[in-house]
């Protein structure tokens, strides 16, 4: 069985071999430069699944990894939209400074809030965030001055980038901006996983009885996850904000902290890739099916979520990997 | 005989009133293999749930050499050597078992908070993690996910996790629960095969185990301590008899 391969590896050989770079994800960051050269009427869309990959990726940190079920995760994305739209409002709008200040605003709020949710697990855990993200919501609703309310923040007027490349209408600007911004936190998201605190992380989700009986202090390290993906979620939120030039509401909704569990689960939670994955898939049925139907779109969404969750518990990906391991298995 | 390493003071805990533990006096010498006894529902497990900090007791006190632990909480009672298994395997079913080995070294020396440097750089957990299931023969299977492993293998690395911490007390909850008989032998050979710097405390029901592996034996009943003695004291004493046999006669 499977241990033929690991029992001659020394351990560290191992752990290399984890964390090493396959020719698939090559092949996957390869593909994703594709849509400039095959789907040039797409790079609009492209860019927005650049950026529900990047916030799906944020929530797989804690959802996927450290299994912290949140239904408010767009608290975070809203936050970094509004400060990244607000900030160009009043007359700053070069882009990598509004994302820096916009994921330092949603780390700080995501680190303040890691104390609430750090005490709590399971059911309370789903009320608390989704109390959290609901009062943030009806926050920015009422404080209209300064949100514009249901109205939208008007007046947001990005810089070019890096003072050369204008967020032209065609999306390149705002795919290549996004796309770049994902790889790189990508990266750093990648290197967590692989490291020790990676593996603390798992071992919460796995067990976090068994957590303080090991030495391991789960509550700080509930506390450092959940404010690093708060920081994450800010920076997509910010992203979509510039690339758009609007914001809205919905930033904040329950519905968009509700999508990005559906996509984590789609692509697969606890997975680097799943996040990635279950953006592309939904964003383009979306797209597709809001061509064919556009009032009755969800109903489609709806259905590949059920079947998803019946065929592939472990998500798109998890079953791919399933399978891969019985073709190799018989081979 | 030196100053004892683990202590109790009027140790009290109640469930309502459901009295689990009265007044428990405990005292350890370093290097130990003492034995914690009594029929079902005589407050065993609390007992080190409460010595451990998983549960709060109602009064009395905890000490840890000359330290007293009792509001501590059980993360840092394991950073100073009190470390414990599980009645039932309480493991991490989707890590291997280096993984959770190598998980427990990297919190032992506080680096399981670094996220930004590979776990495949830190060669000597890896290694350590590698000799400690190796020393309880699970080095062939290291790389095999917990869930997949047979049961008698999840009882060793329940064992792993616990010396991988570097413990100087060792509280184990029946280690050889739904073991086979000449597995739990073998088990029990390694757990008196510690260092002797390891004071180690373990709930068993096997009184062949008991009488083959404990220096001393401490009997509870009731919440409370009956008698604690040498397995010959033990043997000898009517009380004990009378728990055990009394039982023998209801079932």
């Amino acid at each position: 069985m499977a241990d033929m391969t690991g029992t001659a590896l020394a351990p560290q050989l191992y752990l290399q071999a984890q964390a090493r770079w396959r020719a698939i994800e090559v092949a996957f960051w390869l593909a994703t430069l594709l849509p400039f050269v095959l789907l040039p009427n797409y790079l609009v869309l492209a860019s927005q699944i650049a950026i529900t990959a990047l916030f799906a990726l944020s929530l797989d940190l804690i959802l996927g990894y450290a299994g912290i079920v949140s239904l408010g995760h767009a608290a975070f994305f809203g936050l970094g939209a509004y400060t990244a739209g607000i900030i160009s409002k009043f007359g700053w709008g070069e882009p990598l400074s509004g994302l820096l200040v916009a994921s330092i605003l949603a780390g700080t709020v995501g680190y303040a809030s890691s104390f609430i949710i750090a005490r709590f697990r399971h059911l309370a855990l789903i009320m608390i965030t989704l109390g959290l993200g609901l009062l943030l919501h009806e926050a920015a609703n009422s404080a209209h001055w300064l949100t514009g309310g249901a109205d939208g923040l008007q007046g947001v007027k990005i810089w070019r980038l890096l003072g050369r490349f204008n967020f032209d209408l065609w999306g390149y600007t705002a795919y290549a901006y996004s796309l770049i911004v994902l790889f790189l936190v990508f990266l750093v998201a990648r290197r967590l996983i692989h490291s020790p605190f990676g593996l603390a992380l798992r071992g919460i989700r796995e067990n976090s009885v068994r957590m303080p009986a090991i030495g391991a202090p789960s509550r700080s390290h509930i506390r450092t996850v959940y404010t690093i993906a708060a920081v994450i979620a800010g920076v997509a939120g910010a992203l979509l904000a510039q690339t758009t030039e609007t914001v809205s509401l919905e930033v904040l909704s329950f519905g968009r902290s509700a999508d990005v569990v559906v996509i984590l689960i789609l692509g697969g939670a606890g997975r680097l890739y799943g996040g990635l994955i279950g953006a592309i898939i939904y964003m383009v049925a979306r797209d597709q099916f809001s061509g064919i139907n556009p009032q009755f779109w969800y109903f489609w969404i709806g259905s590949l979520l059920v079947a998803v969750v019946i065929f592939l518990p472990n998500g798109i990906l998890g079953g791919l990997a399933a399978l891969a391991a019985r073709w190799r298995s018989r081979s | 005989m030196s100053a004892p390493v683990l202590s109790t003071r009027g140790l009290d805990k109640s469930f309502g009133s459901l009295v689990v533990a009265k007044n428990i006096e405990l005292a350890l010498p370093k290097g130990v293999r003492y034995a914690l006894i009594g029929p079902n529902g005589a407050g065993k497990t609390t007992l080190i749930n409460m010595i451990t900090g998983m549960v709060r007791p109602n009064a009395g006190q905890i000490f840890l050499g000359e330290d007293d632990i009792t509001r501590l909480e059980p993360e840092a009672r394991v950073k100073r050597g009190l470390v414990r298994t599980y009645q039932i395997n309480t493991l991490f079913p989707d890590l291997n078992a280096l993984e959770s080995v190598a998980l427990t070294i990297c919190e032992r020396r506080g680096v399981a908070a670094t996220w930004w440097r590979g776990l495949a750089g830190y060669r000597e957990e890896a290694d350590e993690a590698f000799e400690i299931l190796s020393s309880l023969s699970l080095g062939s299977v290291c790389y095999r996910r917990t869930r997949e492993l047979a049961y008698g293998q999840q009882r060793l690395l329940e064992i792993a996790l616990a010396l991988a911490t570097r413990p100087k007390v060792l509280l184990l909850d029946e280690p050889a629960a739904g073991v086979p008989k000449d597995e739990s032998a073998e088990l029990f050979r390694a757990i008196a095969g510690l260092s002797q710097d390891i004071t180690v405390l373990f709930i068993e029901h096997d009184m062949n185990l008991v009488f083959r592996f404990a220096s001393r034996i401490i009997v509870m009943v009731g919440g409370r301590i009956l008698v604690a003695g040498t397995p010959e004291e033990i043997a000898a004493d009517p009380r004990v008899r009378e728990v055990y046999l009394g039982e023998a006669g209801h079932g």
